[in-house]
C-alpha cells in the first residue's frame, strides 16, 4: 500500500521513548538511593546510645550528642504546627466551601501562592525583625513562628484540595437532613477528608523539619536542653548539622553532623512512609 | 384527596439560564407522585426547590410559591432546617455519612430531638425496620456505613431520612445506581412508606413509574406538559409529546 508508514520505524520510536523514560526513572531512583546511602555511610558510625541520649557539648569537648537538638527540633516543629494548622485548616475550609465568594478567595489563594514561592531565608529575616529584635533575644518560639509561616500556605492549599475531593452530593445529603452549613462542613465534609487533611499536615511537618535558613535567624543554637524555647537560643537539628558538618575543625564533630543528618533523614522518611500508608487507607474507603 | 404540596408558578434560574418555566403542580398527600421526562428537562431542578437545597449555590434562584400545609415555604422567614426535617431527600447515588451504620441514623436524630439513649436506640431500630434493613445490619451497627452494599446504603439513606419524622420524601432517581433485585426491594419499600409519607419520585424508568406511582407529571424543557393519574397518563395521554415520550419515540 502507498503512503503507509513503516511499521519498523514506528516500533523504533516506541522503543526509543520507552528507553528514555526508563533512563529518567533510573536517574531519579539512583540519585535518591545515592543520597540515602551517602548519609548512611557517613552517619552510621556516630549512632551510639550516648549520641542519641547526651546533649551537645561546646566545640572541642568530646562525648557530645544530639538529644537536646532532637528535642528542640520536635518542640520547634510542633510549635509551628500548633500555630499554623488551625488557621490553615480554617482558611482551606473557606477556600473550598465558600468558593463562590470569588474576590476573597482569589485574594487568599494569590497570597498563599506568593507565600509558597517566598524563599525561606526571607521569612527568617522577617521573623528576626518582628520577633527576635523586638523581644531582644533569639528563641525556639521565634523559630516556630518562621516555620509556621512556611507551613501555613501548604496546609491551607492541601486542605482546599482534599475537601474539594469530597463529592458535592455528600454536602447536599447532610444539608437535606437539616444540618447547618457549619456542622455539615466540620462533622461530615472534614471528617470524610480526615486522612487527606492529616496527610497534608504531616507532609508540611516533614518539609519544614529540615528548614535551616529561617532557624539561623531565629532559634539559632545552644548546647543546653530546649528549656529556653521561649527565652533564648534553642538547640535544633538543622543548625547542628550545618555547624558540625561544615563549620567545625574537629573530625568527631563532622561525624556527629552526619549522624544527625542520618537521624533527620530517618525521621522524615518515617513520616513520608506513614503518610503513604494513610493515603492508601483512604483509597480503600475507610 | 388532600393536597400536601402545591407549587405555584415556579420559575427557576441557574444564573441567567432559566431552567423551569411557570411550573404549577398539586401533590396529593400519602400518594406516590412520579416525575418523568427526558434528560435535562428540569426534573431534579423542580424537586430541589421543595427542600430549598438549591440555596447552597449562590447563583441559583427561584420565583413563585411553594405551599406546604398552607405555608409558602419559599418565604425567607420559614426556618429551612425545620423545612428539611419535614421534607427528606434521597439522592441518585447513596450518600451514607462517614460514620457507623448506627450513627448515620442516630446523629441526625440527635440534632433534631432530645432523646434518652434508650429511646434513641429504639428510634434507630424502628427506622431500620421501616426501611427493611434491620435484619441485614443488626449485627453490623458499629461498622462503617460505607461498608454496606449499594442497595443497602440506599436503604440506609431512606432509614436516615424517615428517622427524623418527615412528612414528605423526595427521591431523585433513587434506584438508577442499583441492581434490579435491590431496586425491587426499594420499590416495595416505597409502596409501604406511602401509608405514612407523601412521596415524590423522579425516574427514568417508565415501568417503575407505572408500577409504583399514583400520579405522574411529565416534564419537557422546563415545562410541565401533562399531569394526572398514572393509569390515565400511560394509557390515554392527552398531549402528543407525552405519548411520544412514554412510547419511547424520543428521550
Ligand atoms: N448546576 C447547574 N448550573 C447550570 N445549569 C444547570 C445546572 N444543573 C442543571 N442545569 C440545567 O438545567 C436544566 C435542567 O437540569 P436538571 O438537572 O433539572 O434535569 P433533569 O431533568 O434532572 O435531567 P436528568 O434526567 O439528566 O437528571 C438542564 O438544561 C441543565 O443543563
Ligand atoms: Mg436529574
Amino acid at each position: 500500500m502507498k503512503n503507509k508508514r513503516s511499521i519498523t520505524s514506528r516500533k523504533w520510536t516506541d522503543r526509543l521513548v520507552r528507553a528514555f523514560s526508563i533512563f529518567a526513572v533510573a536517574v531519579a531512583v539512583m540519585s535518591m538511593l545515592w543520597v540515602i546511602c551517602t548519609v548512611i555511610y557517613y552517619g552510621h558510625r556516630a549512632l551510639r546510645p550516648s549520641f542519641l541520649l547526651n546533649p551537645s557539648r561546646p566545640y572541642g569537648i568530646p562525648g557530645g550528642g544530639i538529644a537536646n537538638a532532637l528535642l528542640g527540633t520536635i518542640a520547634i516543629t510542633f510549635g509551628a504546627a500548633l500555630i499554623a494548622v488551625p488557621p490553615a485548616i480554617l482558611g482551606g475550609i473557606y477556600l473550598s466551601e465558600y468558593k463562590d465568594r470569588r474576590v476573597i478567595c482569589s485574594i487568599l489563594r494569590f497570597s498563599a501562592t506568593v507565600m509558597m514561592g517566598m524563599p525561606s531565608v526571607i521569612i527568617g529575616l522577617f521573623v528576626y525583625m518582628i520577633v527576635v529584635v523586638s523581644s531582644g533575644h533569639f528563641s525556639g518560639f521565634a523559630g516556630s513562628v518562621a516555620l509556621a509561616i512556611i507551613m501555613f500556605p501548604v496546609v491551607m492549599r492541601n486542605t482546599e484540595d482534599m475537601l474539594g475531593l469530597v463529592p458535592y452530593t455528600l454536602r447536599e445529603a447532610a444539608l437535606a437532613m437539616g444540618m447547618t452549613r457549619t456542622r455539615t462542613t466540620l462533622r461530615i465534609v472534614c471528617f470524610a477528608a480526615r486522612r487527606g487533611l492529616l496527610t497534608g499536615v504531616l507532609l508540611a511537618l516533614s518539609r519544614v523539619s529540615g528548614e535551616t535558613a529561617p532557624l539561623l535567624f531565629t532559634a539559632l543554637f545552644s548546647d543546653s536542653w530546649p528549656t529556653t524555647y521561649f527565652s533564648g537560643p534553642t538547640a535544633n537539628m538543622p543548625v547542628l548539622i550545618t555547624e558540625y558538618a561544615t563549620n567545625s575543625p574537629f573530625a568527631e564533630m563532622h561525624q556527629a553532623g552526619w549522624g544527625a543528618a542520618l537521624v533527620v533523614m530517618l525521621l522524615v522518611l518515617t513520616i513520608n512512609i506513614a503518610t503513604r500508608l494513610l493515603i492508601r487507607g483512604q483509597a480503600d474507603g475507610h | 384527596m388532600a393536597i400536601k404540596i402545591s407549587a405555584k408558578n415556579l420559575n427557576f434560574y441557574y444564573g441567567s439560564n432559566q431552567a423551569l418555566f411557570d411550573n404549577s403542580l398539586d401533590i396529593e398527600e400519602r400518594r406516590i407522585t412520579a416525575v418523568i421526562g427526558p434528560s435535562g428537562c428540569g426534573k431534579s431542578t423542580h424537586l430541589r426547590v421543595y427542600n430549598r437545597i438549591f440555596e447552597l449555590y449562590r447563583d441559583q434562584r427561584v420565583t413563585g410559591e411553594l405551599i406546604i400545609d398552607g405555608v409558602n415555604v419559599l418565604d425567607p422567614q420559614v426556618d429551612v432546617l425545620e423545612l428539611r426535617r419535614k421534607v427528606g431527600m434521597i439522592f441518585q447515588k447513596p450518600t451514607p455519612f462517614p460514620m457507623s451504620v448506627f450513627e448515620n441514623i442516630a446523629y441526625p436524630i440527635k440534632l433534631h430531638f432530645k432523646l434518652s439513649s434508650k429511646e434513641l436506640k429504639q428510634r434507630v431500630e424502628q427506622a431500620l425496620r421501616a426501611a427493611s434493613l434491620w435484619d441485614e445490619v443488626k449485627d453490623k451497627l458499629k461498622n462503617s456505613g460505607l461498608a454496606l452494599s449499594g442497595g443497602q446504603q440506599q436503604r440506609l439513606c431512606i432509614a436516615r431520612a424517615i428517622a427524623i419524622e418527615p412528612e414528605i420524601l423526595l427521591m431523585d432517581e433513587p434506584t438508577s445506581a442499583i441492581d434490579p433485585v435491590a431496586t425491587l426491594k426499594i420499590e416495595e419499600l416505597m409502596l409501604s412508606l406511602k401509608e405514612k409519607y407523601t412521596i415524590v419520585v423522579v425516574t427514568h424508568n417508565m415501568q417503575q413509574a407505572a408500577r409504583i406511582s399514583d400520579n405522574t407529571a411529565f416534564f419537557f424543557k422546563g415545562h410541565i406538559i401533562e399531569y394526572g393519574p398514572t393509569a390515565r397518563i400511560f394509557t390515554n395521554p392527552k398531549e402528543k409529546k407525552t405519548e411520544e415520550y412514554i412510547t419511547g419515540r424520543f428521550g
